[in-house]
């Protein structure tokens, strides 16, 4: 973005806040990597670190925690955005959760905490990454408002909110000992709506799955479910039915829920996000387990 | 349920993004960012506040507000209305206690500005986390209860609202729906507070009578108050101006955080422009080598730009090749930044440890870390009523005014004149742990005042005429651990075998030079760095310097080791476990501690951290002090 001797935008601001961060982490630490969820998030941060390390390459690679129960788009996506960056696309899948079978029909909250949680840990771990970038913005939950931008973890990945280090004007602490290793949210004080904007700024490409199509869906439990491909186990009575959905976050299918909309560009999405009244956490499962649901995961490791 | 009137430009907006939502969007597109604190004692409405500003510029879904209907129920202390201040409280533990413990951030945004709120919060001990949030600030709220008026907590609020430097103060008056929206009760709060804003500094402040609870004069001006004829909280949040205009009149500086190479035909130099603004064909110096060079490029992935101001992450490239790395400062070439390694500071201490005046900690500001040490505070600022106290450390929560000295010179400005390169973080070299924010006042102009007396005669020289290599055996251990009986056997041995030595042992030296010294953490560094000193000089003469301390800190341990020549300092750990040094007790001095009458014995109530890695270490319930004397000297003549 240009600026021209006159007062810096709200998204300027944000950017140069990003890029400040990725760049801080790279300087201090000695093996970071960035976690890609191939969501709208996600884009932005790649597209930011780009940015912060142009000409060069961002010189760390970027890591998906497969939980194989990805959107097919979502697989398109990541291996397409990998090529064109030309940084090392790291995929792990938990070998422990892929040899129980461990799948969102049957398992429920241990899907999530299997491949996600154990996963991420597992992967970490493996590469031995002492500094994992996130996309988390304090805006989509109540307990991450507190959350630092750098983050610090124990040696067993644990979360200690009393452990955490004051963060004052733009410096960062970034030492840490052996084993310890930080996340670090450089998306932190953008909003969802921020997101949209720059993306639509900046023309960044996004999974079709953020615009509306025909698709095949069922209705269980207050969500709306998309029909992705034939692991999709349908329960007695249920037929999938062609609608004209969307997706506000994507996560694994079936735990996110789509909402019917007939935005199919990204203006109209825009449009349909200004004036919606439900907060965007609401189409993932995950939330509603308990109060503060996040926070306990948060402590146990989840990103 | 409270019911105020939805402002009008709500359904502006709510009808632009209907009708025409590339208007919106360019509309905000062109919005600026203002981030702001909140501070105010608990109950003061802080959070209600908040939450009253979320919810008027309809940044509350309906599915939270549903959440919040039932959360309100169940934990407001509003009765059966609606509990704003529920919307903020964030983590499960607080929402029991019903208090904040921490910064919180959050986000609005009007048609004008985004905003980011630090919820800070009120009570006594935390100072910590309004000192965190005051740093990102542009203007702060103050709120006070209009039933209660200025309160201490006030007067500390608005004393660290200044040191943090913000130049935007805000006095909102809340609650006035419970003074009967009295213009009396509201004057002479504000009158109050003026005489004492003036007292420490702070020029000027908007006062303005809200209501967080009902909504008066937060967005729309309130039917209650006719007599207010000022702005509301909102309006003038969206037109204060914004520090970083200011910041971009000032001179060009720029933190180096890290050079781009991705080939051999590219070298730039990235950063966040803290100040000032730069073109092409600039003549800039890079600090602290005084080296010039001028701006060939602004490389950005979408072209290069035709200049860059204060607050853009930017890479830059020179003319030529000029020396530049991470934490080098870019500046403009006529005007740069001043270069010194002491400095007088303010220090916020914000660890449960307490500061140890003469250990080494890491300090970090913009792109620099620098060893430094604090010095023992001049003095501590009592906050509450400003008096300057006299106290030999800081503790958490303390502020005062110390001098730092750095390992090498920084670049540096007066954190009045440039928050990135006059802030500073202070971190524990052991634990890492982030342990006091200042603020840089002044340089000492220590280098230009005391010159290094450079000598004839070398240190090489006497030590040829001794005919050794000097070294330090540093003893540490427990009390009775036998430090000093064998200290003592080594240095027989080695007077025997013509080598010129000197034992420092730790209760002499008690007698002598540190008899001003006891036995606190902060007198225990003292205690050492002076040994350590001491025993420099004895190696500068090309002795070999024995030393038997307990020396129970890594850090002043390693203190000694960096003061010395690489291979010079040999730690030799005595390593006896407790039980058996107390069951010796040599001294009685353990029967003492255990008896209270001995305080900070080290073992007992005071910690001792084993050496990690020690040159030589000794397990006294395996070896005679013989033997461990043989085992020294062996170690020291191969």
């Amino acid at each position: 973005m240009m600026a021209r001797g006159r007062s810096l935008t709200h998204l300027e601001r944000l950017e140069a806040e990003s890029i400040h961060i990725m760049r801080e982490v790279v300087a201090e630490t000695e093996r970071p990597v960035m976690l890609y969820s191939i969501g709208k998030d996600s884009a932005v941060m790649l597209h930011l670190a780009r940015k912060a390390f142009h000409p060069a390459i961002p010189p760390f690679p970027l890591l998906h925690v497969d939980t194989t129960w990805k959107f097919k788009d979502m697989y398109a996506m990541r291996d397409r955005m990998a090529a064109e960056s030309g940084m090392q696309l790291l995929v792990y899948i938990n070998p422990e959760a892929k040899a129980k079978g461990i799948n969102p029909f049957d398992h429920g909250g241990l899907h999530t905490d299997m491949w996600k949680t154990e996963g991420l840990k597992q992967a970490l771990d493996k590469y031995r990454f002492d500094a994992a970038f996130g996309g988390a913005r304090r805006d989509e939950e109540k307990s991450r408002a507190k959350e630092r931008v750098f983050s610090f973890r124990s040696a067993n990945h644990r979360w200690d909110p009393k452990q955490q280090r004051p963060e004052l004007w733009n410096i960062y602490n970034a030492r840490k000992a052996k084993g310890e290793s930080i996340r670090v949210f450089p998306l932190s004080n953008w909003t969802e709506l921020d997101i949209w904007q720059y993306i639509h700024l900046e023309n960044i490409p996004i999974v079709p799955l953020y615009f509306a199509a025909k698709r095949p869906t069922v209705e269980r439990d207050g969500l709306l479910l998309m029909v992705d491909d034939d692991r999709f186990r349908l329960r007695e009575g249920e037929v999938p039915v062609e609608r004209s959905i969307r997706f506000r976050t994507l996560g694994c299918y079936p735990l996110t829920g789509a909402v019917e909309s007939t935005a199919a560009n990204l203006v109209d999405v825009i449009r349909e996000m200004l004036l919606t009244t439900t907060s965007e956490r609401q189409g993932r499962a995950i939330d509603h387990d308990q109060a503060a649901s996040m926070e306990k995961k948060k402590q146990e490791g989840y990103f | 349920m409270t019911t105020t009137a939805t402002p009008e430009t709500s359904f502006k907006t709510q009808a632009l993004i209907a009708e025409d939502i590339n208007a919106y969007l360019a509309q905000h597109q062109h919005k600026t960012l203002l981030r702001f604190i909140t501070c105010g004692s608990v109950d003061d409405g802080k959070s209600t506040l908040i939450g009253r500003l979320l919810y008027d510029s309809k940044m509350i879904f309906d599915d939270q507000l549903a959440a919040l209907e039932s959360d309100s129920k169940k934990f407001g202390t509003q009765g059966q209305n609606i509990d704003f201040a529920l919307l903020v409280d964030g983590l499960a533990a607080e929402r029991e206690q019903g208090i904040t413990i921490d910064v919180a951030y959050r986000f609005f945004s009007t048609e004008k500005r985004k905003f980011i709120v630090a919820d800070t919060p009120g009570h006594e001990q935390y100072t910590r986390n309004m000192v965190t949030g005051a740093s990102t600030a542009d203007l702060a709220v103050i709120l006070i209860d209009a039933r209660k008026g200025v309160l201490t907590q006030t007067r500390r609020h608005s004393y660290l609202v200044h040191l943090l430097g913000i130049r935007n103060v805000v006095l909102a008056v809340n609650k006035m729906d419970l003074v009967g929206y009295d213009q009396k009760a509201f004057d002479d709060i504000v009158a109050a507070y003026r005489s004492f804003a003036a007292s420490i500094g702070i020029a000027d402040f908007v006062p303005i009578p809200i209501s967080g609870f009902k909504g008066d004069n937060i967005t729309t001006r309130s039917a209650n108050m006719p007599w207010y004829t000022g702005v509301t909280l909102m309006d003038h949040l969206e037109t204060v101006p914004l520090d970083v205009a200011a910041d971009q009149a000032k001179p060009f500086r720029m933190p180096v955080q890290w050079v781009c190479r991705p080939n051999l035909d590219f070298r730039g130099f990235c950063g966040l422009v803290a100040t000032g603004s730069i073109k092409p064909g600039d003549a800039v110096r890079v600090l602290p080598s005084g080296k010039k060079s001028t701006i060939a490029r602004i490389v950005t992935p979408g072209g290069d730009l035709q200049q860059a101001i204060a607050g853009q992450s930017v890479n830059l490239t020179f003319t030529d090749e000029v020396d530049c790395s991470r934490g080098d400062v870019i500046a403009i070439a006529d005007e740069p930044p001043q270069v010194a390694d002491q400095f007088e500071a303010t220090i916020v201490w914000m660890a449960d440890e307490p500061m140890l005046a003469g250990r080494p900690y890491w300090l970090k500001m913009a792109a620099q870390t620098v060893s430094a040490t604090i010095a023992a505070p001049k003095y501590q600022v009592n906050v509450n009523t400003l008096d300057h106290i006299a106290v030999k450390t800081f503790e958490l929560n303390a502020i005062g005014v110390a001098t730092v000295s750095t390992s090498h010179p920084i670049v540096f400005e007066p954190y009045s004149e440039s928050r990135a390169l006059g802030g500073f973080i202070i971190i524990d070299k052991i634990t890492n742990a982030t342990v006091a924010a200042g603020m840089l006042n002044f340089s000492l102009r220590r280098a230009q005042n005391v010159h290094w007396q450079a000598l004839d005669i070398s240190r090489s020289a006497r030590a040829a005429l001794n005919n050794q290599i000097p070294a330090v055996l540093w003893f540490t251990g427990l009390s009775g651990a036998g430090k000093s009986t064998i200290a003592n056997l080594v240095e027989k041995k080695l007077y025997r075998m013509n080598r010129h030595t000197f034992l420092l042992d730790g209760d002499n030296i008690r007698h002598g030079l540190n008899k001003d010294l006891g036995f606190t953490e902060a007198d225990r560094v003292e205690n050492i760095r002076r040994v350590g000193e001491v025993a420099r000089l004895m190696t500068d003469a090309g002795l070999i310097v024995i030393t038997a301390f307990i020396s129970p800190f890594r850090a002043e341990r390693k203190l000694v080791r960096d003061m010395m020549m690489p291979g010079e300092f040999i730690e030799i750990h005595i390593d006896t476990p407790l039980n058996v040094a107390e069951s010796r007790d040599v001294k009685g001095l353990y029967k003492k501690a255990r008896g209270g009458q001995l305080k900070n014995f080290t073992g007992i109530d005071s910690p001792y951290e084993a050496p990690e890695a020690p040159e030589i270490r000794i397990d006294t319930t395996d070896m005679s002090p013989e033997q461990a004397a043989d085992f020294i000297v062996d170690h020291l003549i191969r």
